[in-house]
């Protein structure tokens, strides 16, 4: 199993790589994982509102909800559906967000986790744009200013301790553990539902060849990942580096050609 | 069996960027500043004075206003120096934020020693270094954006820089035209007219590469506004600089026409990408059909 970037530099302090296993075939709405993080992690209360959006009243994962519950209502041929998933941010092997940290305030854990430390990061919001799964956003509660996500319980893991949302949730649906026992756990799991007929069932984040080279945090499926706000095919852009730096490199010998270029000939016409 | 969406009751797959128009405002002031640094210290070598100082002061002046909107946009602008604890060339921000504070204080002593007419050696050791990365600060926002999620501004990675690049030379040239007396102007205009053209060029390009789909943010909404203000101002500018330019009046009028051409340029480039970013659309449609053709990678069945 692929190491997170960086997690190699721990030495002799490495630990095994740590993840979530999100079985939304086993999700029931609760939202006790919602709650659970949020007291867990002092995460603010960011407006009690109705959405509309059959039971979801978070909406979205967001500096202030790092666990989102989404339900889906669909229409099926005898009549109809309705799908639970609790997401969380993915905690890539190629973490666009810690890439492109210009302060070093997002680091990857001995764990193998993505986390912001808050009295580092000063608020540019770079990573919010470099996140194929639009999980960072700005706290702007309280004059934070500061972008904050979910961080695997850094705290409660280093103590031993599962995190908080695994902890509180009733129905096994989000598991943790080592992400190599998470993935065979997966992959049992997908094999015993398409036995019993369920067709549909498929892993998100399963695979080191996706775009973020794997994910910490692997889902269990009932539709297409956009169904659920999830990207069809996430890409960490600073895997095109190359090409961007190529570019800006060509550009500046442009300009500076288009400099010596203007004052050629010399004469004054 | 079921409906099948784009996305979670079509709300945006990544997040809208949290920058405010200081970004594209700090785009527009720091590239006039390093295009200018350029020009002024060729002015320099080709011993046009006149030319060399205006464009130093305009240099200057790019320096002093871009930490100012830079700062202004982060959450927490007291730690602005968090910025300084690391050097990353994974991130085009770690990077630029040295090009910027090597740029800004080289510029900065260079200007001080012209406008007080001291230390005639130190002006021309400054003035070398900051010639030199006039042009990595004025291409390398281009890559900043490009290297983010957001569909308008990473499958424009490519042209990005040199629109930007390109962008700040009209700007740099038409301002150092407009300023400077006919006489020891011609490389100003000439600079002016060259990024002006490749400019349009560039921006054409680009959006054409880009596919319909994602250059759709250019072609309406506020991307599309700022952008056809662009491109009025610039091939007036580059007109006027072309017809008038040697005059006084009709240099100062396409100056300030190539100026604001570049302003809009880096406005639209903001708003097509805030737009690009909150439409789930721009992001489902092409992942979906790169997804197809490398097989899901992201599924496994």
């Amino acid at each position: 199993m692929q190491l997170g970037d960086g997690q190699t530099t721990y030495g002799l302090q490495i630990q095994p790589r740590m993840g979530f296993f999100t079985d939304t075939s086993v999700c029931i709405g609760c939202k006790a994982c919602e709650v659970a993080c949020k007291e867990w992690n002092l995460v603010p209360e960011d407006g009690l509102v109705w959405s509309g959006n059959s039971y979801d009243n978070t909406g979205e994962l967001s500096a202030n909800t790092w666990r989102h519950v989404a339900f889906i209502e669909q229409q099926t041929n005898d009549g109809m559906r309705w799908l639970m998933s609790s997401d969380v941010c993915k905690h890539c092997t190629h973490a666009g967000c810690l890439d492109v940290c210009p302060t070093g305030a997002i680091t990857r854990t001995e764990f193998g986790t993505v986390v912001i430390q808050d009295d580092v990061c000063n608020g540019c919001g770079y990573c919010v744009t470099a996140c194929p799964f639009g999980v960072i956003s700005k706290r702007e509660i309280d004059g934070d200013g500061g972008m904050h996500k979910c961080t695997l319980c850094y705290d409660r893991i280093e103590d031993g301790l599962e995190p908080a949302c695994a902890k509180a949730c009733p129905t096994k649906s989000i598991q943790f553990g080592p992400l190599h026992e998470l993935l065979e756990r997966a992959h049992g799991r997908l094999d015993d539902l398409h036995e019993a007929g369920v067709d549909d069932a498929r892993l998100y984040g399963a695979n080191e060849g996706d775009g973020v080279g794997g994910m910490g945090s692997v889902f269990l499926l009932l539709d297409e990942p956009e169904v659920y706000g999830l990207p069809p095919d996430p890409v960490d852009p600073t895997r095109n580096l190359g090409t961007i730096w190529g570019a800006a490199g060509a550009a500046a010998a442009l300009l500076a050609a288009g400099v010596v270029f203007a004052f050629a000939g010399g004469g004054n016409d | 069996m079921t409906e099948s969406r784009l996305s979670y009751y079509g709300k945006p797959i990544i997040k809208e960027p949290v920058w405010k128009t200081e970004i594209p405002k700090y785009f527009f002031t720091g590239g006039l500043a390093g295009a200018s640094a350029t020009l002024s210290a060729a002015s320099r070598a080709a011993g046009n004075e006149p030319l060399a100082r205006r464009a130093l002061y305009v240099a200057a002046a790019g320096v002093t206003m871009s930490p100012y909107f830079l700062i202004k946009d982060l959450g927490r602008p007291m730690r602005f120096y968090n910025m300084m604890r690391v050097f990353k060339v994974t991130s085009p921000m770690s990077v630029g934020t040295w090009i910027v504070a090597a740029e800004g204080t080289s510029t900065g002593i260079a200007a001080a020693c012209e406008l007080f007419g001291v230390l005639p050696r130190i002006r021309t050791a400054t003035q070398v270094v900051s010639g030199l990365l006039g042009p990595a600060m004025a291409s390398y926002t281009g890559a900043l954006v490009a290297d983010s999620v957001v569909p308008a501004w990473h499958e424009s990675r490519r042209e990005l820089p040199l629109l930007f690049a390109s962008s700040s030379a009209a700007a740099a040239g038409g301002l150092a035209a407009a300023l400077t007396p006919v006489a020891a102007a011609r490389p100003g205009r000439r600079l002016g007219l060259l990024g002006g053209l490749a400019e349009l060029v560039t921006q054409k390009v680009m959006e054409r590469r880009m596919g319909e789909l994602v250059a759709e943010p250019y072609k309406k909404g506020e991307g599309a506004r700022y952008r056809k203000a662009a491109e009025a101002a610039t091939v007036s500018g580059v007109g006027l600089m072309l017809l008038a330019g040697r005059t006084r009046t009709g240099a100062a009028a396409a100056g300030a026409l190539l100026a604001a051409g570049s302003w809009c340029t880096r406005f639209a480039v903001y708003h097509a990408g805030k737009t690009s970013a909150a439409d789930p659309r721009y992001t489902s449609i092409p992942q979906r059909e790169r997804a197809a053709e490398r097989g899901q990678p992201a599924v496994t069945r």
